[in-house]
C-alpha cells in the first residue's frame, strides 16, 4: 500500500487536494441546488441532488484521506506529506502544509465525521439544502486547513474560514433560539480569534528577515528563531490561550457551548463536538504550548490552567447531572471530557499527552454518536426533553442497544475507546500531579451517574406515554451511519496500539520540546528577575 | 490468533499442553454472547420488539403497585409470559458454551496436575498483543494461568454451567430469553477475563465488565422503575469502588513502574514493609473490593440487586462476581503482606460487615433479601480470612460459599417459580417472594426442601457440611494470626494493638455466625415448615420445579455436603488433608508466612479443638434458638401482617442507611449542581457577566432573550436577522467565492 501510494505521488498532492476538493464541491452543490422559500425540499425532491453530490464529495474526501494511514510513516518524527509553496510573498505568507501523527489522526477523524454528518443530515435538513451542504463543505476545508497548516498566517485564515460556516449553520438551520446561540458562539470565538491574529502578526514580525523586512509566518522558523522576552511570551500566550480556551471550551469560557449545541441542527452539533472543540486543544498542542513554553509551564500559569481543567472535569459532570434536556446534558459532558484533554496536555508526561490525544479522538466518536442518536429520536418525537421519554427500549430495541453501548463508551468502560484515553490521561497525570489526577478520577463516578440516569429515564422505566408507543426503530440509513462509529469504538478500545504508535513520535517530541524549551526560558528569565529585584 | 510466549514461558511445564488454549476459555462465552445477542436483535427486527405482552401486563401491575405501595420491589414477580421464537436455539447456545468452557477448564486442570500442580511455582503467561504501548508503559493483553486462577476458572465455569442449565427452566417463557442468555454469557466472559488477566488493567476490563453485566441483568425487566433503579445504583456504587481500583493502579505505576502481576510482585519489595505508599495502594484496592464485594460502606447495592432474575442473583450476586474482591486481595497478596495496617482494615471491615448484614438478615421477609444480606455477611467472612493473611481460608470459603449460596438462591428460585406459577394459575397478584405468603412448602417441594436444608446447615457451620470447614478455618485464623509477635499484632490500629483488634474481630465473627444460624433457620422454618399461607386456591398448584432446574440443585447439594473435604484441618482424623492449602501454596504461601510468622507462641492442638468446639456450639445454639422461639404457625400472610415496632423496625428498614446516604450525599450533590453550579454559576454568574460586558448594562435578565442593548450586539444582530430573509444561498455563495478568490488571487498571480 505504502509503495503504491508513493508511486502515484500521493505524498505530494494529497494535502492540497483535501483542501481544494470540498471548496470546488461547494460550488458544484450550489450550482445544482434550487431553493423555494418555505418548501420542504426533502419532500419535493429538491434536496436529492445537493445531498447526493455532497455525500459523494465527502466520500471521495474520506477515501483519499484514508491513504494517509499507510502513507504516514509512524517511525519518523517531523512533518510528512509536506506541501510548501509561496502564497503572499510580500507578507511572507506561504501555503505550507504538513502532518505529524497528531494532525494525521485529526484529519482522519474530520473526513470520517464529515462523511457521516452528511449522511446524517439526509432527512433532518429540509430547507435551503444546497446552501447547507455547501457550507458543510467549506467548513471541512477550514477545519482540515487548521490541522494541516504549518504557516501561522494560513492557520489564522483557515481558523476564520471554519468559524463563519458554523455561525450560519447554527443561525439558519438551528432550533428556536438559534439567533441567540449563534451570536453567542460568534462573539465568544471572534473575540478569541482576533487576539490570536494580533499574536500571530507579532510573531511573524519577530521572525522577519532582517535584510528584506518581510515577515515570516513559518511554524518551523518561528520555533527556531523567535526570541521573546518573558513578559512578551506571557502576553502572547495569553492571547493564544483565550482563543483556544474558548474553543475547547475551558471553564469558565464554556457557556456558549451548551446553547450552540442545543440550538444547532444534528450535524452542526456533531461537527461542533467531534471536531471543532478539538481545534482548541490542537491549538494548545501545536501553538500555544510549544511556542511559549516558558509562559505555559510557568508554575503559576500551569497551575491555574490545570486547576481550570480539573474544575471543568468535575463541574461539567455535575452540571450534566441535572440537565433536563438530553442534548444539553451531552454538551456539558463535553466540558468534562475536554477537561481531561487539557489535564493531559498540561500534566506533560508521554502517557498523559497520548491519553489527551486519545480522548480527542474518542470524544469525537462517542459524543458524535450521541448527538446523532439524539437527532434520530428527535426527528421522530420532536423533543429532546428526557422527561418526554421513558420505557422506549421496549419500542425501539436497536436504538436502545446502540444508545446504551455508546453511553458506555462515553463513560469509559474498559473495552471501549473511552477507557483508553481517560486511563492514560489520569495515569500519566498522576506522575506529575497526583492530587489533581485523583480529583479528576472522581468524574468516573459522576459520569456513570449522569449518563446512566438519563439512559434509564429515556429507555427504561414504564412506557407510560402514549406518544412513545409507536416510535419507529432505526432505519437502514441510520444503522449504516452508526455502524462505522460503533466499529471504531470497539477497535480503539481493544486494539488502540496502531493509533498510539502513529502518535507516539509527535507526543514524545511535544513533551521533550516543551520541557527543554521551558527549561531554557526559565534559565533566560533568571537574570532578568534577579535584575528586577 | 497470534501467541507470543513470554520469555520464561517457553520452558514452562504447561506450554505444549491444553493450557495453550487458555484464550479459548473466555472466547467461548463471548461467542455465545454474540450469537444470543444477534438472535435477540434479529428477532426484534423480524417479529417486532421483544416484550409483546408487556403492554397489557403493565396495567395490571400498576393496580398492584397501588395496592401495596410502590416502594416495594418485587423482582421476579409479574413479568410477562411469552415464549421467544428463538427460545430453542438460545437454550442450546447459552448453556452449551458454558458446558464446553467447563470441559476445557477440567482438561487444563488435569494438565496442571500432570505438570506438578502444587509444585508449579511460576504462572503460565500467554501474551497476545500490545494493548497500550505508551513510552515506558507497556500493557499487554495477556492471560495467566496459575493455581489461583485455575481454581477460580473451575468455580466460575462449573457453577456457571449449572446455573445456565437451571436458567433454561426458569427463564424459557420470558419474552426476552435470548437477551437474557446474551447478558449471562457476556458476564461469564468478563468474569473469566477478570480472573485470567495477567495484569491489573486487564483484570480491570473484567472488573468493570462484570459490573456492566450486573447492571444489565439487575435491570433485565427494565419496564419496572425499581429494577432499573437497582441496576443503575449497582453500577454507580461499583464505580465508587472502581475509582479506588484506578487510583491504586496509578500509584502502582508511579511507584513501581509496572502493572502486570509479575512485575508488581517483583518490585513490591522496594516499597518497604508497612510503608505509607504500599498501605495507600492496598487501601485503594480495598475500596475497589468494598464496591464489588458489597462491604461497608458500599454494600447498599447488593440487596437491591435482587431485582434481577433469581439465577442471576445466584451466579453474579452470590457465587462469582461479588467474590471478585476476595480474589483481588488474594491476587495482590504480596502487596497486602507488606501492609499490615491495610490488612487489619480488611479484617475489621469484613467483621463489621459480617455482623451488620447478618443482623439485618434477621428481620427480612423477602426470601431473596434474606439471602442477599447473608451474602454480604459471608463476604465479610471471606475478607476476614484474606485480611488476616489466611488467603487459603478466604478462597476456600469463597469456593464453599459458591456451592451452598448458589444452591440457596437457586432453591429460592424454585420456590419463587412455584409460587409464581400458582399465582399465575389463579390470576392472583401477590408477592411471590415474601415468606409470609409461603409456609409448609416441604410437602409440595420435598427435593428442594432437603437440598436447602443441606445448604442451611452448611452456611450455619454444622459439620461435616462444606461451610463448617471453611468458616472454622477463617475464625481460627482470625483468632490465631493476631498472636503476640506476628506482623499483624505488631502494628497499632486506631490506637489499639493489632492483636487486640483481631481478637475483637474473632468475637464479631462468632456473633455473626450465631445470627447466621438464626436467620437461615428462620428462613427455612417460615418457607417450608408450618402451615401453608399461599391461599386456598393457589395451594393446589404448588409443585416441584422441572428436572432441568432440580438437577443442578442436586449437584450443588452434593458439593455443599462434601465441599469441605477439599481442605481438611490437620486435626481431622481421616480424609485427604489440606489439599487446597497445598495447591495454593506457591501463590500465597510466602505472604501468609510474612504476615503471620514470627509468633512467639505456637497454637496448641487443644486450642484449635476448643475453637472448633466453640464454633459448633454457636451454630447449634443459633439453630436451636430459632427452633425454640420462632413460631411459623403464628405467621399471617403479608397483607394481613402488622408493621414491626421498635428495634425490629429499624432492622426491617436496614438501619435506614439508604435514606441516610440519600439525605447526606445524593440529594446535596444534586441540589448543589442544579442550584449553585448550573443556575447560579453557569447561567447566573458567567452568562450574566458576559451580558454585562457585551451590553454595557445588564438590562435583560431573561437568559433566553437576545441581548440587543449594545452597539456590537446590535450590529451583529442585524446580520443575524438578515439570515432569515431567504437570501442564504447568496451568503453561502459570497463565502465560497470569496474564499476561492482570495486563495486563487494570491496563489496564481
Amino acid at each position: 500500500m505504502h509503495a503504491f501510494l508513493l508511486s502515484v505521488g500521493y505524498d505530494h498532492w494529497i494535502l492540497p487536494a483535501l483542501l481544494i476538493i470540498p471548496l470546488l464541491g461547494a460550488a458544484v452543490v450550489l450550482m445544482g441546488g434550487r431553493s423555494v422559500e418555505g418548501e420542504d425540499e426533502v419532500q419535493s425532491g429538491a434536496a436529492t441532488r445537493p445531498r447526493l453530490i455532497a455525500t459523494m464529495i465527502f466520500g471521495l474526501e474520506f477515501v483519499l484521506s484514508v491513504g494517509l494511514w499507510w502513507a504516514f510513516d509512524p517511525a519518523v518524527s517531523g512533518w510528512q506529506q509536506r506541501f510548501n509553496i509561496a502564497w503572499i510573498p510580500s507578507w511572507g505568507a506561504r501555503v505550507d502544509l504538513g502532518l505529524d501523527g497528531i494532525a494525521l489522526m485529526m484529519v482522519l477523524l474530520t473526513t470520517f465525521i464529515m462523511l457521516l454528518s452528511s449522511i446524517g443530515s439526509w432527512t433532518s435538513v429540509r430547507h435551503k439544502t444546497a446552501a447547507y451542504y455547501a457550507l458543510l463543505l467549506v467548513l471541512t476545508t477550514g477545519m482540515l486547513g487548521v490541522f494541516m497548516s504549518l504557516d501561522l498566517f494560513l492557520f489564522y485564515v483557515m481558523w476564520e474560514v471554519m468559524l463563519v460556516p458554523m455561525y450560519f449553520i447554527v443561525g439558519i438551520w438551528g432550533g428556536a433560539r438559534r439567533i441567540y446561540a449563534s451570536l453567542k458562539f460568534f462573539i465568544y470565538t471572534m473575540i478569541g480569534s482576533l487576539l490570536m491574529l494580533v499574536g500571530i502578526i507579532y510573531l511573524g514580525l519577530a521572525a522577519q528577515n532582517p535584510a528584506t523586512g518581510v515577515p515570516n509566518f513559518s511554524y518551523d522558523a518561528i520555533m527556531a528563531t523567535a526570541q521573546l522576552s518573558p513578559s512578551a511570551a506571557l502576553w502572547l500566550f495569553g492571547a493564544f490561550f483565550l482563543a483556544f480556551a474558548v474553543k475547547v471550551p475551558m471553564f469558565p469560557f464554556h457557556t456558549w457551548l451548551p446553547d450552540a449545541h442545543v440550538e444547532a441542527p444534528t450535524a452542526g452539533s456533531v461537527v461542533l463536538a467531534a471536531i471543532m472543540l478539538k481545534l482548541g486543544t490542537f491549538g494548545f498542542l501545536r501553538l500555544a504550548v510549544p511556542l511559549f513554553p516558558g509562559a505555559a509551564m510557568n508554575p503559576t500559569v500551569r497551575g491555574i490552567i490545570l486547576a481550570l481543567a480539573v474544575i471543568g472535569i468535575v463541574y461539567g459532570a455535575l452540571v450534566s447531572l441535572v440537565q433536563p434536556d438530553f442534548k444539553k446534558l451531552v454538551a456539558y459532558s463535553s466540558v468534562s471530557h475536554l477537561g481531561f484533554v487539557m489535564l493531559g496536555i498540561f500534566a506533560l508526561t508521554v502517557q498523559s499527552v497520548q491519553g489527551a490525544l486519545m480522548v480527542m479522538i474518542n470524544h469525537g466518536l462517542s459524543t458524535g454518536a450521541l448527538f446523532f442518536l439524539i437527532g434520530m429520536i428527535y426527528e421522530r418525537r420532536h423533543t429532546r426533553m428526557i422527561a418526554s421519554y421513558g420505557g422506549i427500549a421496549r419500542v425501539v430495541p436497536l436504538f436502545s442497544a446502540i444508545l446504551v453501548f455508546v453511553s458506555l463508551s462515553s463513560i469509559g468502560v474498559p473495552g471501549t475507546n473511552g477507557f483508553v484515553g481517560e486511563f492514560l490521561v489520569l495515569l500519566g497525570a498522576y506522575r506529575t500531579y497526583p492530587i489533581l489526577s485523583v480529583i479528576a478520577a472522581t468524574s468516573v463516578i459522576i459520569a456513570a451517574a449522569y449518563l446512566l440516569w438519563a439512559v434509564q429515564r429515556i429507555l427504561f422505566n414504564p412506557l407510560d406515554k402514549a406518544e412513545n408507543e409507536h416510535v419507529s426503530d432505526l432505519n437502514r440509513r441510520e444503522l449504516l451511519l452508526l455502524a462505522p462509529i460503533l466499529a471504531c469504538i470497539v477497535w480503539l478500545g481493544v486494539y488502540p496500539a496502531p493509533v498510539l504508535r502513529r502518535m507516539q513520535p509527535a507526543a514524545e517530541q511535544f513533551v521533550r520540546t516543551v520541557e527543554t524549551r521551558a527549561a531554557m526560558a526559565t534559565a533566560l528569565a533568571e537574570p532578568v528577575t534577579r535584575g528586577a529585584r | 490468533m497470534l501467541i507470543q510466549h513470554a520469555a520464561t514461558a517457553g520452558a514452562h511445564p504447561l506450554s505444549g499442553t491444553v493450557a495453550d488454549y487458555v484464550w479459548l476459555l473466555p472466547i467461548l462465552p463471548l461467542l455465545g454472547f454474540i450469537a444470543n445477542g444477534l438472535l435477540s436483535l434479529v428477532a426484534s427486527v423480524k417479529f417486532g420488539p421483544d416484550d409483546p405482552s408487556a403492554d397489557h401486563n403493565a396495567g395490571s401491575h400498576d393496580a398492584h403497585a397501588g395496592e401495596h405501595g410502590a416502594a416495594v420491589a418485587h423482582g421476579d414477580d409479574h413479568h410477562p409470559v411469552a415464549r421467544h421464537p428463538y427460545a430453542f436455539l438460545a437454550s442450546l447456545i447459552g448453556p452449551g458454551v458454558l458446558v464446553l468452557t467447563f470441559g476445557l477448564a477440567l482438561a487444563m486442570f488435569a494438565a496442571m496436575r500432570g505438570a506438578g500442580g502444587g509444585e508449579m511455582h511460576a504462572a503460565f503467561i500467554q501474551r497476545y498483543f500490545s494493548w497500550m504501548p505508551v513510552g515506558d508503559l507497556q500493557i499487554d493483553v495477556a492471560f495467566q494461568l496459575d493455581q489461583l486462577s485455575m481454581l477460580m476458572v473451575l468455580i466460575i465455569s462449573g457453577v456457571g454451567a449449572l446455573i445456565h442449565v437451571f436458567s433454561v427452566g426458569y427463564m424459557v417463557d420470558d419474552p426476552g430469553y435470548p437477551r437474557y442468555f446474551a447478558y449471562l454469557n457476556l458476564f461469564v466472559f468478563f468474569m473469566l477475563v477478570l480472573v485470567l488477566g495477567a495484569s491489573y488493567p486487564i483484570m480491570f476490563i473484567g472488573w468493570e465488565g462484570v459490573g456492566l453485566c450486573s447492571y444489565l441483568l439487575i435491570g433485565y425487566w427494565f419496564s419496572e422503575k425499581a429494577n432499573a433503579d437497582a441496576g443503575k445504583k449497582a453500577f454507580i456504587v461499583n464505580r465508587i469502588g472502581d475509582f479506588g481500583f484506578l487510583v491504586a493502579m496509578f500509584m502502582l505505576f508511579a511507584n513501581i513502574g509496572a502493572l502486570d502481576f509479575a512485575g508488581v510482585n517483583a518490585g513490591a519489595a522496594q516499597l518497604g514493609v508497612g510503608g505509607a505508599v504500599v498501605t495507600a495502594i492496598c487501601l485503594f484496592l480495598f475500596l475497589g473490593c468494598a464496591g464489588k464485594s458489597a462491604q461497608i460502606p458500599l454494600y447498599i447495592w447488593l440487596p437491591d440487586a435482587m431485582a434481577g432474575p433469581t439465577p442471576v442473583s445466584a451466579l453474579i450476586h452470590a457465587a462469582t462476581m461479588v467474590t471478585a474482591g476476595v480474589y483481588l486481595i488474594a491476587r495482590s497478596n504480596v502487596l497486602f503482606a507488606l501492609a499490615p495496617v491495610a490488612s487489619l482494615t480488611v479484617v475489621v471491615v469484613g467483621a463489621l460487615t459480617a455482623v451488620f448484614a447478618a443482623s439485618i438478615g434477621l428481620k427480612q421477609w423477602d426470601i431473596k433479601k434474606v439471602l442477599a444480606y447473608s451474602t454480604v455477611s459471608q463476604l465479610g467472612y471471606m475478607f476476614m480470612g484474606v485480611g488476616s493473611g489466611a488467603y487459603v481460608a478466604g478462597v476456600f470459603h469463597l469456593m464453599t460459599h459458591a456451592f451452598f449460596k448458589a444452591l440457596l438462591f437457586l432453591g429460592s428460585g424454585s420456590v419463587i417459580y412455584a409460587m409464581h406459577a400458582a399465582y399465575h394459575h389463579t390470576g392472583k397478584h401477590d408477592d411471590a417472594q415474601d415468606m409470609r405468603n409461603m409456609g409448609g412448602l416441604k410437602k409440595f417441594m420435598p427435593i428442594t426442601w432437603v437440598l436447602m436444608w443441606i445448604a442451611t446447615l452448611a452456611i450455619s457451620g454444622i459439620p461435616p457440611f462444606a461451610g463448617f470447614f471453611s468458616k472454622d478455618e477463617i475464625l481460627a485464623a482470625v483468632h490465631n494470626h493476631g498472636r503476640h509477635g506476628t506482623a499483624l499484632d505488631s502494628v497499632t490500629f486506631l490506637g489499639l494493638p493489632g492483636g487486640m483488634i483481631m481478637l475483637f474481630c474473632y468475637v464479631l465473627g462468632l456473633a455473626a455466625a450465631f445470627m447466621t444460624a438464626i436467620y437461615m433457620t428462620r428462613m427455612m422454618l417460615y418457607t417450608f415448615h408450618g402451615p401453608n399461607r399461599t391461599g386456598d386456591k393457589e395451594r393446589d398448584h404448588l409443585h416441584e420445579a422441572p428436572w432441568v432446574m432440580t438437577g443442578p440443585l442436586v449437584v450443588l447439594g452434593v458439593l455443599s455436603a462434601v465441599g469441605g473435604w477439599f481442605n481438611l484441618p490437620s486435626f481431622f482424623p481421616a480424609g485427604p488433608g489440606a489439599v487446597l492449602e497445598h495447591w495454593l501454596e506457591p501463590v500465597v504461601g510466602a505472604s501468609t508466612a510474612r504476615l503471620t510468622g514470627g509468633a512467639t507462641t505456637e497454637v496448641a492442638h487443644s486450642t484449635e479443638l476448643i475453637l472448633v468446639g466453640i464454633a459448633i456450639l454457636v451454630a447449634v445454639g443459633g439453630i436451636a434458638l430459632a427452633f425454640a422461639r420462632l413460631k411459623p404457625d403464628a405467621l399471617v400472610p403479608k397483607n394481613d401482617a402488622l408493621p414491626e415496632q421498635g428495634f425490629e423496625r429499624v432492622l426491617a428498614n436496614k438501619y435506614y442507611v439508604d435514606e441516610a446516604y440519600d439525605a447526606a450525599i445524593v440529594n446535596p450533590i444534586v441540589a448543589t449542581s442544579r442550584g449553585l453550579l448550573w443556575r447560579g454559576i453557569d447561567v447566573g454568574l458567567i452568562d450574566g457577566l458576559t451580558r454585562l460586558i457585551v451590553q454595557g448594562k445588564d438590562d435583560d435578565n431573561t437568559p433566553g432573550a437576545v441581548p440587543m442593548g449594545g452597539l456590537l450586539t446590535r450590529s451583529i444582530g442585524w446580520v443575524g436577522s438578515q439570515l432569515q430573509s431567504g437570501q442564504v444561498g447568496t451568503y453561502a455563495w459570497v463565502l465560497v467565492v470569496g474564499v476561492l478568490f482570495v486563495l486563487g488571487a494570491f496563489t496564481f498571480r
